[in-house]
């Protein structure tokens, strides 16, 4: 460094070639994917503590805490039983209450996450606005928080199926890479819609329309044979459809009996890791590629 | 009517002058333009909403407004450097922008490292109680858990929210305004930074905290490369930052040492 040098070098320097011979940086510069997700690791323990603190927060105005994470699903699966089970009586499904409550609780998994994942950036924006963090992470711990929340109405799924009388096997197990699976995929559409939502408001007032169609789409209410009615290529989108594909897997792995769309089990799981890679990296993607442009009002 | 003080921190500019000055923030005619929503104003039936998705036009009622109109200067290291103006003159948005929190329309913005905002509105969970908001707003500032658990206690002293019994298990949401701003300013000045960005901050909370907030910014900026800080309180201006940039709709109107800057600058206010 020449400290001994009158003139200072600088002089005559454009800003930019000032910018440029100390090796500054331009602010607010998105970082390539790989440096991308090196920080949003390094992010971790936030993206745990803020997910936690959610869940705490969700419940802290109701008089009975936390009770809710259980109380809401089973209230859900009380109503949907009366008006399924008892008001229209479908007798044709097996133990109609224990696929119900699975189809449910499956869906009601991704439907909450997507819910919250579109205001995930624009609830957050005071956040965003104060502080440096890759954004990804608020979606991310949405995601974690209806995980979390998942597995308390697991508890109560768990308590009605053994109930009804199906027998606990080693097939149950399979739930827990089916979750899983559907964990990352729900991570990806999150991430989708958290850009998505960032950019238009509008988006929050559509989707509630948008997931209720995907739930009559999956089977969840009523038994998947009717889907058998459809024309063949309508059967085959429904087949693939990727709610479905968990729904199905969380079916087959706890009840005995339960009329199932897809009959080849590895075609299930095929399509279902499928649906998981292909959300997962692709939300992922997708969502880095706005990275600057959250928060900007 | 202008009160005249020394400013005690002259000697330690001087000192980093006469070394080579290394830019830490470099400002290169940068625009800013907020877009604003304004909800459904006249003539925006759900069929012209439905013409502009499908076509792809911006709506009519979302208006821009132009806040920074090309700003260019330099900033060094070792240099603390105030932001005045009156309300709306963009300081708050150059800051956020430097912060990389704002994008720039046109020019650049560049940077050295990180620089961290350090604002009074770092919004952070209201249900939840003040403890787990600084192991929260911690981790949101990237540090590692453990000097968190480290650090934790002692941002709450700083914040001095106990003094009046235990808040700091209570939500944040039964705190009172200042009580609120003085802890999120605790928790923001509690990690080392680079390049230093100051809102504001310093007006919140009663004499004592302000005393305390004041000494913490110093011992910030002796180990920061850079300091920003916008005020519209002149005297924590005069007393932290030896050189002033003054703003005036979204253009630099003077650049210079505070004292000049602070003089035309209240001159001005007075005239108007």
């Amino acid at each position: 460094m020449a400290t001994t040098a009158l003139v200072d070098p600088d002089t005559g320097l454009t800003q930019a070639q000032l910018a440029a011979r100390h090796g500054l940086r331009v602010a607010g510069e998105r970082p390539s994917l790989v440096e991308y997700s090196r920080r949003l690791w390094a992010y971790r323990h936030f993206i745990a503590a803020y997910a936690n603190a959610k869940l705490v927060a969700s419940y802290s105005n109701a008089k009975l805490g936390q009770l809710w994470q259980v109380l809401t699903p089973l209230t859900n699966a009380a109503v949907y039983y009366l008006i399924f089970g008892v008001v229209l009586a479908q007798n044709s499904i097996p133990n109609f209450i224990a696929y119900l409550t699975t189809g449910l609780f499956i869906f009601n998994f991704t439907q909450s996450a997507v819910l919250a994942g579109t205001q995930s950036i624009s609830s957050n924006l005071g956040l965003i606005r104060a502080l440096h963090f890759p954004r990804a992470s608020l979606p991310l711990s949405t995601t974690i928080t209806q995980f979390q929340q998942l597995l308390a109405s697991m508890v109560v799924l768990v308590g009605i199926v053994l109930v009804t009388g199906e027998p606990l096997t080693w097939e149950w197990l399979l739930m827990v890479p089916a979750l899983l699976l559907q964990a990352v995929f729900n991570a990806g559409v999150v991430l989708l819609v958290a850009r998505l939502g960032a950019k238009s408001s509008d988006l929050k007032q559509v989707m509630p329309f948008i997931m209720r169609t995907w739930m009559y789409g999956s089977g969840v209410l009523y038994s998947v044979t009717l889907f058998d009615r459809l024309p063949g290529w309508a059967t085959t989108v429904v087949q693939y459809n990727p709610l479905l594909v968990y729904i199905e897997l969380a079916r087959y792995a706890l009840l005995e009996e339960a009329p199932l769309l897809n009959e080849s089990l590895t075609q299930l799981w095929l399509v279902g890791a499928g649906w998981a890679l292909v959300a997962g990296i692709g939300g992922f993607i997708y969502f880095w590629r706005g990275e600057q442009e959250y928060g900007r009002g | 009517m202008v009160e005249h003080f020394d400013a005690p921190t002259e000697a330690s500019a001087t000192m980093t002058r006469t070394q080579e000055r290394i830019p830490t923030v470099v400002v290169d005619d940068a625009h800013i333009i907020y877009r604003v929503h304004q909800g459904a104003a006249g003539g925006t039936t759900p069929v012209a909403a439905l013409r502009r998705l499908v076509k792809r036009t911006h709506a009519p009622n979302v208006r821009e407004v132009h806040a920074v109109k090309g700003i260019s200067f330099t900033a060094y290291r070792g240099e603390a450097i105030g932001l005045i103006g009156s309300n709306g003159s963009g300081k708050s948005t150059i800051l956020r922008a430097i912060a990389g929190l704002l994008p720039v329309n046109r020019g650049a913005i560049h940077t050295q490292g990180q620089p961290s905002l350090l604002g009074v509105n770092a919004a952070l969970l209201n249900d939840l109680s003040g403890e787990r908001n600084v192991v929260l707003g911690c981790l949101a500032m990237g540090m590692h858990p453990d000097d968190v658990a480290k650090q934790a206690a002692g941002i709450i002293d700083f914040s001095g929210i106990n003094e009046r019994g235990d808040f700091a298990s209570l939500p944040m949401r039964t705190y009172s305004s200042g009580m609120a701003a003085r802890l999120r300013f605790s928790i923001a000045a509690a990690k080392k930074h680079d390049v230093l960005l100051i809102d504001e901050a310093l007006a919140t909370g009663d004499k004592g905290f302000r005393k305390r907030s004041e000494q913490r910014v110093r011992e910030l900026r002796e180990g920061a490369g850079t300091v920003f800080l916008v005020s519209h309180q002149l005297s924590s201006v005069r007393d932290t930052c030896e050189r002033t940039i003054w703003l005036e709709s979204g253009v630099i109107r003077m650049d210079g040492p505070t004292d000049e800057v602070i003089r035309a600058y209240e001159a001005y206010a007075n005239s108007k």
